[in-house]
């Protein structure tokens, strides 16, 4: 250092993450990096690769450890002010349990991806951005556990996570999603999660999501979404980059990218829009509709994106279309489906109040009242009566993405959607146009996809312990349990279960705020009666 | 120079240490627009953002690196072009 003059932060990042690299002199380049070739991108130069927020590891370290000082003084805080009896009501808490169930795994299998590509990618400054994002995935794992422990402490079907994920039906959307990606190579899973996860959907779950949970009086969980989010700012912006970089490197990754993007795409929007049931059916105070979010974070700002990346010939995904067909029915579709098969989940269902329904006329002005209205008031008639509908079958799941076939035609809302091909003289069935077309470029991958409906009815979901030859065996009861589910506890009625009867117990007040309290502890001290 | 007027937009954890921000950033692009909702303050603007380390030094009357908007931040969309006086957004 000739003049000791402090570094400006171009020529710091410079000295911190370039030329840290040797030329490999006993060993070739294709056996230190084996992965790098056969997905058909072509990198000339390693040296274009810029991180846009130049963050080197001693800065990285530093601005971590401040977020995770304030993040948990305020778990702290939260945890001592017995926070989880705070929030709105007790149907608030059971999007947690989709929260701790299903995120938490898909940050641990970030990790695990990340980690791959701070080995696999071919220069240090790629490698080093790829490394912090796989601490950044292990922290976002234990964060939200940490957040959602101490819930856990209190209320239902929060305490198996991992053990849940790789195991309940649903939760194989997730997992599915996740492992498809770390089993891709790396070019295709850094487009498929920093790009198309990250940057084009990410903030549906971690901006209006989270400000709902605010809303909501859940200081905890928005606390660690937004830290989450924070990290993930600088992981969009490796996704662009990724992508820009990938394109000008070769004309010929275009294409590849470009089938990469509508793949992802989908993908990750049939993962994501379990946020979509959170945002209009699970937050009892709502800050926006799902058709709001969509509007703003996909079409507003995905556009803008999209927008600038047509200069290199990239256009939006092949699917977009039919997600902003969808959005105006997508949550009522998934909260019918997860009503109907409530025995079967980790957390109980309810059907929306008259005021919960008023607002979703008003937000759903096209299909609400039309569609789903006169479906929910049949349903309370039938509750009402003591006779709830329930779905008596699993449902039929669809190879790719996994969700049972929910969906309904892009421009038909009456019909369901349900695709069905054949391959190797055996029958697969899809939930939509786009996952059959991804089947269809690979279908040898997703031949071997692990269905839990297939395998329940294949007997494969059972535990050591149950003998199937018994008489009394039940195998839904033991499917539930296979899964990590409590059956008769955890799932069910909202009204009916634990959450609500210890909600009212321990806080004396109604555990569902638009409906009459559910037991005596609440109507004996309410200063209304 | 850039002509889209595509939106680009970053967002803060709203709270005392980013109002100062949230004003420098106001002050320094008159076309945004902020957006407060529960918990988080969203500030859009059509092509361009400039975050100015010299506005926001005067809005907290101490040195401010601008790698301190990590702490607070929430998320952001755009290209970045960061140096040590100004954080940029901007699409083409």
């Amino acid at each position: 250092m000739a003049n000791g003059k402090k570094l400006n932060l171009k020529q710091n990042y410079s000295m911190l993450t370039k030329g840290l690299d040797w030329e490999p002199s006993y060993q070739k380049k294709q056996d230190i990096f084996p992965q790098l070739e056969f997905e058909g991108i072509k990198i000339h130069d390693w040296s274009n690769w810029e991180d846009p927020f130049r963050l080197t590891i001693d800065a990285y370290w530093k601005y971590q450890g401040e977020k995770e000082k304030k993040l948990y003084a305020i778990i702290d805080a939260f945890q001592q002010n017995n926070g989880q009896f705070n929030v709105t009501d007790a149907r608030y808490v059971q999007a947690l349990k989709i929260f701790i169930n299903a995120v938490v795994g898909l940050e641990y299998n970030a990790w695990r991806g990340f980690s791959r590509l701070g080995r696999e990618f071919g220069a240090a400054s790629p490698r080093i951005a790829a490394q912090m994002q796989a601490i950044d995935e292990m922290r976002h794992a234990t964060t939200q556990t940490h957040a959602c422990s101490h819930y856990a402490r209190f209320f239902e079907g929060m305490g198996n996570a991992p053990y849940q994920f790789d195991r309940t039906w649903y939760l194989s959307i997730p997992k599915s999603f996740f492992e498809d990606a770390c089993s891709s190579g790396p070019f295709e899973f850094v487009v498929a999660i920093s790009f198309a996860f990250e940057y084009v959907l990410t903030n549906l779950v971690f901006m209006p999501w989270m400000s709902g949970a605010a809303y909501n009086g859940d200081m905890s969980t928005v606390s660690f979404g937004f830290s989450a989010q924070s990290d993930e700012a600088r992981h969009m912006t490796l996704g662009l980059e990724v992508i820009k970089f990938l394109l000008e490197q070769d004309p010929d990754n275009v294409p590849i990218v470009q089938k990469w993007i509508d793949k992802w795409f989908w993908r990750a929007y049939r993962v994501l829009s379990l946020v979509a049931t959170m945002m209009d059916y699970m937050l009892p105070k709502r800050v926006m509709s799902w058709d709001e979010a969509w509007t703003i974070y996909y079409e507003e700002n995905g556009g803008a994106l999209f927008a600038d990346l047509a200069r290199y010939g990239i256009k939006p995904p092949r699917d977009a279309d039919v997600t902003i067909k969808e959005k105006e029915r997508l949550s009522h579709e998934m909260w019918s489906i997860f009503y109907a098969n409530r025995d079967v989940v980790g957390f109980p269902l309810w059907l929306p109040s008259q005021e919960e329904m008023n607002w979703m006329s008003e937000k759903y002005p096209n299909t609400f009242d039309k569609y789903y209205r006169p479906r929910f008031e049949y349903w309370k008639e039938l509750e009402d009566n003591g006779t709830p509908f329930t779905n008596t079958t699993l449902p039929q799941l669809c190879q790719v993405c996994q969700w049972p076939c929910l969906f309904t035609e892009p421009d038909d809302p009456t019909e369901f959607s349900h695709h069905q091909t054949e391959y190797k003289d055996e029958h697969f069935q899809f939930c939509s146009d786009g996952c059959q077309h991804i089947f269809e470029n690979e279908p040898e991958k997703y031949i071997q996809a692990w269905l839990p409906v297939h395998e329940i009815y294949k007997g494969n979901c059972i535990l050591d312990d149950v003998d199937p030859e018994s008489p009394d065996y039940n195998p839904m009861v033991e499917a539930i349990r296979y899964m990590g589910l409590k059956p008769g506890i955890d799932g069910g009625l909202f009204k009916e279960h634990n959450d609500a009867m210890n909600w009212e117990k321990w806080t004396e007040r109604p555990s569902n705020i638009h409906n009459q309290p559910a037991t005596d502890f609440v109507r004996k001290t309410g200063s209304d009666k | 120079m850039n002509e889209s007027k595509h939106p680009v937009f970053i967002a803060f954890q709203a709270n005392n240490d980013t109002l100062p921000i949230v004003n420098a950033i106001t002050r320094d692009n008159p076309l945004a627009i902020v957006n407060e909702m529960p918990a988080m303050v969203k500030i859009d603007c059509p092509g361009r953002l400039v975050i100015k380390r010299s506005s926001i030094e005067e809005e907290v009357g101490r040195e401010f690196d601008l790698q301190e908007l990590q702490i607070n931040l929430i998320s952001l969309s755009g290209e970045i072009n960061e140096d040590d006086d100004e954080f940029t957004l901007s699409w083409n």
